[in-house]
């Protein structure tokens, strides 16, 4: 492996990594938000109870993502500062508004809501909440503009004396078609992930006849069963906008060679890849393929040797297919689990509605076990989208070779790789102790700690030590 | 002025900020197993910082990135050329971060005893990467003429750099103990102020070695007075101590922590990044600046937002205004504090007894 290969795993691996804790930060900061008004609401200490337990859960999460962010952040001009150079002028902006505009707010009012508890007034500290979640949600919004534009440039020009991309539109930055369909998507994710793993909580707990749980398991239920609809809805919309502007991404994701017209999807195929393009096929959807990369019926989808001619045209010689086998994979992972979670959902909201949830031990133990899914379906998603992308780092404009640092050696970055994957392997080991920990401790008593009746005068109490 | 003028402006403005608001909570961290006696003393120690470390470093965040949109060719320089130190500070950064978290999640003492080390270590670790990489810029970095990093990883560890390191943590401990001393009460209160008196010593002189070397690295004498005022302000921080006014000692320390991470961006002016190998490529505002577009953009950023995150940072400290003292050692059962002075006058009433989550 040399230097380039060496980066692009750890750029990988870092990221992943990242994006475990991301999408579960956001999605159960929304939902503990959700059951802290429900506790300001109804005044009924057993819904503080469950804020608290799962403000547990959320926050030593946060701890994970927060410090492996600062890695994301400084990576680009550690391992890719060719690239940084070319792109800051664009790329740096929305990155800069996400730590003025959303990760001051999220970090600050973090503070403020795990130390409010008795003395913030009772409507600041729920404001503190929803604040932490928006902040967090508003995050995202920005490295996904940045991200969506490496996907699909816009709003930009060329400077003449450098041949770099200067920004000249940050509305067409922010408007860009790939953004605002990925952006959803991510959020539904985030969702999803936050919804899925209160689910699971709950069922585990259920399972214990913890009853309490029952609020929370029908919460997550009823967010569960919408975003994992709209997130297969908008998936396959961002995937014909994605079929627009980076045709071979979605041609390498349907192992599609030829050019076809109708298409029909391959639902398993046995081999397939860069070198196999004659796998065995077991199932084939007719139409499904058209339907799902153009949007219509009879759609007609490019194949990979027709965008590879019309690459080498436009761009010079070179290969410009991406690895086809984890392509076609990463998006069916991503698919069939996304399915698989609505037909959960479905099956959980029926049993709820039926007043079964607390009982059906076999739904319990499925929910419980379910917990993985959001994760591998998160990371299926973004290998989909970064892999679809090679070799360009930015579509069209820079390749990932032309990208990384020249001035470090290969074995500087066989060292942080090394430090990195030593270091996350233990936090990950330690976040999963305490998760299992926490995720199955008794509720707390009802809360000694009650504020004072008049909202006001909850200001006065001391905070507790909450480290 | 330009907007690359203004931008370095911004990104100073950013850096310092981050020192005289992470630079207490850093001092904190490193100091908290010899302020605190026990586990009880310890974690108020740790829950004075609690509420604001992380919010204090993002600072860093939008330090680094505000770099990387207005100046792409240093961050770029710079990043890349300090890759292993950079990956130092990130495992230092790491390891402490999650600490605050994880100590307290499992009450075993040597679970503590770990978090509390990474703890130290990281907060020590990380304000002596950052002021080498800081004092680097100035002392210079062998960079060509298309602005890459052509030296080693010893060639970052420059005499001026690690000078700069030396102070930067000094000052990061002292500002941590005025800090502590303004949070705590009693014992932990007389333990920090003794602890910065004797840190402030050393402090004083690493400060008064760093603003000559400074100025005759920078040799432009005005802008030394900006660093000159970092000792004077050390001074009446030490007077402070002695006169136990926390708030002001606090302010002093925070002035002379401004004062010296100022100082040297000013003196780096105008430039960025100073080329060892020769001054026509030294980086500089011009040079490295992103155009025009961008950096209005984020001007309007920058003049809507920064002012919000001022007002609500500042107003979460003033909700975590109250002091802290151990469930053992509460007031107003003054017989407990025998022997030691009481509250200075004019300082708020100790605070009520905290409550302690159960688990």
């Amino acid at each position: 492996m040399d230097a380039l290969d060496l980066a692009r795993t750890q750029f990988a691996a870092t990221s992943i990594y990242h994006f475990l804790f991301v999408p579960l930060t956001i999605g159960l900061a929304f939902l503990v938000a959700v059951l802290h008004t429900k506790w300001f609401r109804s005044g009924n200490p057993d819904h503080k109870r469950l804020t608290r337990f799962f403000g547990t859960l959320l926050l030593i999460n946060v701890a994970v993502g927060v410090v492996t962010g600062l890695v994301q952040e400084f990576q680009f001009g550690m391992n890719w500062s060719a690239y940084s150079r070319f792109v800051g002028d664009v790329f740096g902006a929305p990155l800069a508004m996400e730590g003025l505009a959303a990760f001051f707010l999220e970090s600050t009012f973090l503070g403020l809501w795990v130390f409010g508890w008795n003395v913030l007034p009772r409507r600041v500290h729920l404001l503190t909440v929803w604040l932490v979640a928006f902040g967090a949600a508003l995050s995202a919004a920005f490295i996904m503009a940045a991200n969506s534009w490496m996907q699909h440039p816009v709003g930009y020009t060329t400077d003449p004396a450098t041949g770099r991309p200067q920004l000249s539109s940050i509305g067409d930055m922010f408007t860009n078609t790939i953004f605002v369909w990925a952006y959803v998507h991510v959020i539904l994710a985030s969702l999803l992930t936050g919804a899925m793993v209160m689910l699971a909580v709950s069922a585990w707990q259920l399972r214990r006849k913890a009853a309490l749980f029952r609020t929370s398991a029908t919460l997550s239920l009823v967010v569960l069963l919408p975003v994992s609809v709209l997130a297969l809805m908008v998936g396959s919309r961002l995937g014909v906008e994605e079929a627009r502007y980076q045709p071979m991404k979605i041609a390498a994701a349907e192992a599609q060679w030829t050019t076809c017209q109708p298409c029909s999807f391959s639902l398993f195929q046995i081999g397939g890849g860069n070198d196999d393009r004659t796998p065995t096929q077991l199932i084939e959807v007719p139409h499904l393929l058209s339907l799902l990369a153009t949007g219509t019926w009879d759609g007609r989808v490019e194949g990979m040797d027709s965008v590879q001619n019309r690459y080498q045209q436009q761009y010079g010689p070179g290969d410009y297919v991406p690895n086809v086998f984890v392509q076609y994979w990463s998006m069916r992972v991503m698919a069939y689990l996304g399915s698989a979670v609505s037909l959960l959902a479905l099956w959980g909201i029926w049993l709820a509605y039926r007043r079964k949830l607390a009982t059906s031990r076999v739904f319990l133990v499925v929910a419980s076990w379910a917990v993985v899914t959001p994760f591998l379906m998160n990371t299926a998603g973004w290998v989909l989208t970064e892999n679809g992308r090679q070799p360009w780092l930015v579509q069209g404009l820079m390749t990932t070779a032309d990208g990384v640092s020249t001035s470090v050696s290969t074995a500087e970055v066989a060292i942080s790789l090394v430090v990195f994957l030593v270091l996350y392997a233990a936090l990950g080991f330690v976040d999963a102790f305490l998760m299992l920990r926490y995720a199955r401790r008794e509720l707390d008593p009802a809360p000694p700690d009650e504020a004072p009746p008049d909202e006001e005068g909850a200001g006065e109490g001391s905070p507790a030590l909450a480290y | 002025m330009t907007l690359p003028d203004l931008w370095f402006g911004i990104v100073a403005v950013l850096w310092t900020g981050f020192f005289v608001l992470e630079g207490f909570d850093f001092g904190v961290g490193a100091l908290h197993r010899l302020v605190g006696r026990n586990e009880d003393e310890r974690r108020v120690a740790i829950n004075t910082i609690g509420p604001f470390w992380d919010g204090n470093e993002v600072w860093l965040v939008v330090g680094g990135a505000g770099i990387f949109a207005a100046f792409p060719d240093w961050y770029a320089t710079w990043f890349s050329a300090g890759y292993l130190a950079i990956v130092l500070l990130l495992m230092a950064l790491i390891m402490r971060g999650v600490s605050f978290e994880f100590r307290g999640k499992v009450d075993v003492p040597r679970w503590r005893h770990t978090w509390s080390g990474t703890l130290t270590i990281g907060s020590l670790l990380a304000p002596l990467v950052i002021g080498i990489a800081l004092g680097d810029l100035l002392a210079g970095l062998p960079v060509d003429r298309n602005q890459e990093y052509t030296g080693s990883f010893l060639d970052l560890f420059t005499p001026f750099g690690l000078w700069t390191a030396l102070t930067l943590v000094l000052l990061c401990l002292l500002h941590g103990a005025t800090f502590l001393a303004l949070r705590t009460t009693y014992s932990l209160r007389i333990r920090a102020l003794r602890l910065g008196r004797l840190v402030g010593l050393v402090a004083v002189a690493a400060l008064v070695v760093f603003v000559v070397w400074t100025t005759r690295l920078a040799d432009v004498d005005p802008l030394a007075l900006a660093a000159l005022v970092a000792a004077p302000v050390l001074v009446v921080a030490a007077l402070a101590m002695l006169g136990r006014h926390d708030g002001l000692t606090f302010a002093a320390t925070a002035l002379a922590m401004t004062a010296t991470v100022g100082s040297l961006f000013a003196a780096l002016y105008p430039n960025v990044l100073v080329s060892s190998t020769s001054a026509n490529f030294n980086l500089t505002v011009q040079n490295t600046a992103s155009g025009d577009y961008a950096l209005q953009v984020m001007t309007i950023t920058a003049a809507i937002f920064m002012p919000l995150v001022l007002l609500y940072q500042a107003w979460a400290y003033v909700v975590f205004r109250r002091r802290l003292s151990p469930p053992a050692e509460q007031p107003p059962t003054r017989a407990h504090g025998a022997g030691e002075p009481a509250s200075p006058p004019g300082e708020p009433p100790p605070a009520s007894p905290p409550v302690v989550r159960p688990g």
